[in-house]
């Protein structure tokens, strides 16, 4: 009787080991295979090519990625959408730290690049055939992806800054479009007047980046920084920050202009109904807009050059724009140099990035096209607002220098126009508070602050 | 027979090591209770030991930017318990819990209370519908209310209208308090109500009987006679309710993306260890932070068992 029992006891260790052994192996699967096909959202058309992999959130990337594919036989490109901005910058940041899983080709907005080449995770394409490239973008994009020899990424589209109005609600209340920030502020206060009941336009707390972008424009240029040394200047409250910040402080201070967060669901639904009577966008602005459900059905939106201030020398700015550079981690740097560098390399790409997704090419071979300049935008009820708008926008930027921790600045810029409108500081201790929180954090990244 | 024989055996062989023939049953059967524990210590030791010694070691070395990564010893724990965003967070998660655990509390006692009294359809039909809410993911919930919240796509603006009032924003930085205590007590309330209700079904119904007799009232056996005797379960939910709130990230986290203003990046500890990680890159410091906070966590838990060790049925 033990004898059978204790043999019951036996067999039954078996299936135990068994099953532990089965779910180690299943654990233990992931680690070394290359990325499988099954794993990207194209198709892959030519098999037992090197495959590059790819990250990026434009619209209608499908397509570029397709005619990609479809025109190279040596090569393919394996693309997914990790995510939008901060989401895929987060992912890609985890994986460069683990050392594995990063994509060979990352898209990433130019002003964020510097947080990625101090920590050398982007190879030079100079090497690769980039440095060449240099006649065929605009000089402020080049600049933003170059530091001295080395070309950390390849420039795509831009995000330079007009004004997008609706002209119905201008025509309804009878007031002027503004060609300058005076104007605008006049304007903000007619609108309201004649009983307007929205807002001339939202000053979000939570978006930084336009905040930097409409100080640029009166020249000024905080941070001073470049990846071969330890030193970084940072004087951000100077008197044109001040200025700046303080015309808006007093719009919302009057209530003629919203404050909602921006990007949330309740903002999105404000710009398509009419809430806010203009925007001042950038050149994906339009994109933007156009893919935001339940618009306006009657909404007559035009684009106008970007308000001006007074006496002052006209300057053009930008928001965003983005590139593709090349990961460390990429098996194969040529071939991935090479796909960052065709992916949107060719009219026909551009074709489709410009009216699928209404990106705004940097690429000189498009950019300085007739196509492109006499294109007629449906959305603006054929309004070419490359002509008008965007193309002389383009030309007069000259690049942004943005500090390696941005994102550490943009969630202290946050924080402090928050407590600008609701009050707590105005224009002037707003930026000193963010020139003394981002100097501390400079140094506690051994950076050595000077002015 | 074999069974009493070997428990007589164990016992004699804890206080003599001669009986080597009892002692080695009872070491085989030790030996089988170690290989079948051998999967779930496997899955302990790769999923949570290591990864809390690689954290612990991260948090030992600091990396800057400019200079990289050097080991640093308890600096950056100094750093952490002088760092004003940090005891910031404590603070407020403090506050949370001072708020937050006696609402969830006494909502979870009174719900349990009188269902525990009624006994109609009427009382399991709520029961259910009072733990509905924590059967919905943390994060669908928060996205939910995040939605609720909202001026233009929440209720609150028509509701406030009818009577004529503005609705107030509920995710401007001095209402977004009350709005997470809310979003977590409705959730997690009928998670506890099922707790307290359960310690209050295993209370032999003759304590009642004998009450009634004594001429107490509902109210005073609810509250002299069920209440204590279910003081382990309420000792255990406060437990819970501590640890958790003390933790508090979820809402936060989802709720930050409709309110950065109001949610900064270090309103609780753990949302700044997670901003620290995977926004700044700053993944030594922020394994330090998790310690820090897993350390006040602990120290705050021990403290509250020790003060309510007699009533916690730990000790026996």
């Amino acid at each position: 009787m033990q004898m059978t029992r204790r043999a019951g006891r036996r067999a039954a260790v078996v299936p135990v080991v068994l099953g532990a052994a089965m779910v180690l192996a299943a654990c233990g699967d992931g680690g070394g295979e290359e990325t499988s096909a099954a794993s990207c959202t194209n198709t892959i058309m030519v098999e037992d090519v090197p495959v590059v992999t790819v990250w990026a959130w434009y619209p209608a990337m499908e397509q570029v990625v397709d005619y990609f594919n479809e025109n190279n036989d040596d090569v393919q490109a394996c693309w997914t959408n990790a995510g939008q901005g901060g989401d895929a910058y987060q992912a890609f940041s985890t994986a460069l730290e683990a050392g594995s899983g990063a994509p060979d080709v990352m898209m990433i907005e130019a002003e964020f690049l510097g947080q990625y080449t101090i920590r050398e995770a982007l190879v030079d394409l100079a090497p690769y055939g980039a440095a060449e490239l240099e006649g065929e973008y605009t000089e402020g994009a080049w600049a933003d992806v170059t530091e001295a020899e080395a070309v950390y990424a390849i420039p795509v589209d831009g995000g330079p800054m007009g004004l997008l109005y609706r002209q119905d609600i201008f025509d309804e209340y009878g007031v002027a479009v503004p060609t300058t920030w005076e104007e605008f502020a006049t304007a903000a206060q007619q609108l309201k007047d004649a009983g307007y009941d929205g807002y001339i336009t939202n000053f979000a707390p939570n978006w930084w980046a336009f905040v930097q972008a409409m100080a640029a424009q009166l020249g000024w240029q905080p941070f001073t920084y470049d990846s071969a040394s330890t030193e970084i200047g940072i004087d951000i409250a100077t008197p044109e920050a001040i200025q700046v910040l303080s015309y808006w402080e007093d719009l919302v201070d009057r209530d003629l202009v919203a404050t909602d967060e921006a990007f949330t669901a309740d903002y999105n639904a404000s710009l398509v109904d009419g809430t806010y009577a203009s925007y001042v966008a950038a050149a994906w602005g339009p994109g933007y807009l156009e893919g935001l459900s339940d618009a306006d059905a009657d909404a007559v939106w035009r684009a106008a050059p970007l308000p001006q201030w007074e006496g002052q020398e006209p300057r053009d700015v930008n928001i965003g724009g983005s590139t593709f550079a090349v990961s460390e981690q990429a098996e194969n740097p040529e071939l991935a140099a090479r796909v960052a560098m065709d992916l949107f390399g060719t009219e026909e790409a551009w074709r489709i990035g410009i009216e699928e997704a209404a990106l705004f090419p940097l690429w000189t071979p498009v950019l300085e096209s007739d196509y492109f300049a006499d294109l007629e935008y449906p959305f603006f009820d054929g309004q070419q607002i490359n002509k008008d708008v965007f193309l002389d926008a383009a030309a007069g930027y000259e690049g942004f220098t943005t500090p390696p921790f941005l994102t550490y600045v943009y969630d202290q810029g946050t924080e402090q126009l928050t407590a600008l409108v609701e009050g707590q500081v105005d224009a002037e201790q707003a930026l000193t508070n963010l020139e003394q929180d981002v100097g501390a954090y400079a140094e506690s990244q051994a950076f050595t602050v000077t002015e | 027979m074999t069974t009493t024989s070997t428990t007589a055996g164990a016992e004699r062989a804890t206080s003599s090591p001669h009986r080597t023939r009892s002692g080695r049953i009872e070491r085989n059967r030790q030996r089988w209770g170690w290989f079948f524990l051998t999967p779930f210590a496997l899955i302990f030791l790769v999923l949570l030991v290591v990864p809390l010694g690689y954290a612990f070691w991260m948090s030992l070395h600091t990396s800057t930017l400019a200079a990289g990564e050097s080991f640093t010893g308890l600096a950056n724990y100094e750093r952490a318990f002088t760092d004003p965003l940090f005891l910031g967070g404590l603070t407020r998660v403090g506050a949370f819990v001072a708020v937050m655990v006696p609402i969830q509390l006494g909502v979870a006692l009174a719900a349990a209370l009188v269902l525990d009294t009624l006994a109609t359809r009427l009382s399991r039909f709520s029961r259910l519908m009072i733990f509905v809410p924590y059967a919905v993911p943390g994060m669908i919930g928060a996205l939910m209310w995040g939605f609720l919240y909202s001026p233009r796509f929440g209720p609150a603006t028509d509701l406030f209208g009818l009577v004529g009032a503005t609705a107030p924003d509920f995710l401007a930085p001095g209402t977004v308090f009350g709005s997470l205590v809310n979003i977590v007590t409705w959730q997690w309330s009928g998670y506890y109500m099922i707790i307290i209700y359960a310690a209050l079904r295993g209370i032999d119904p003759s304590l009642y009987e004998a009450a009634r007799i004594d001429g107490a009232s509902g109210r005073q056996i609810a509250l002299r006679i069920k209440v204590p005797m279910i003081s382990a379960a309420l000792v255990m939910v406060v437990v819970f309710a501590l640890i958790g709130t003390l933790q508090f990230f979820t809402e936060p986290s989802i709720l930050s993306n409709v309110a950065a203003g109001a949610i900064p990046v270090h309103y609780t500890p753990n949302l700044y260890a997670y901003g620290l990680a995977f926004s700044y890159q700053q993944f030594n410091y922020a394994s330090t932070i998790s310690f820090a906070l897993g350390v006040i966590v602990f120290a705050f838990s021990y403290l509250f068992l020790f003060i309510t060790r007699k009533r916690s049925g730990l000790n026996s």
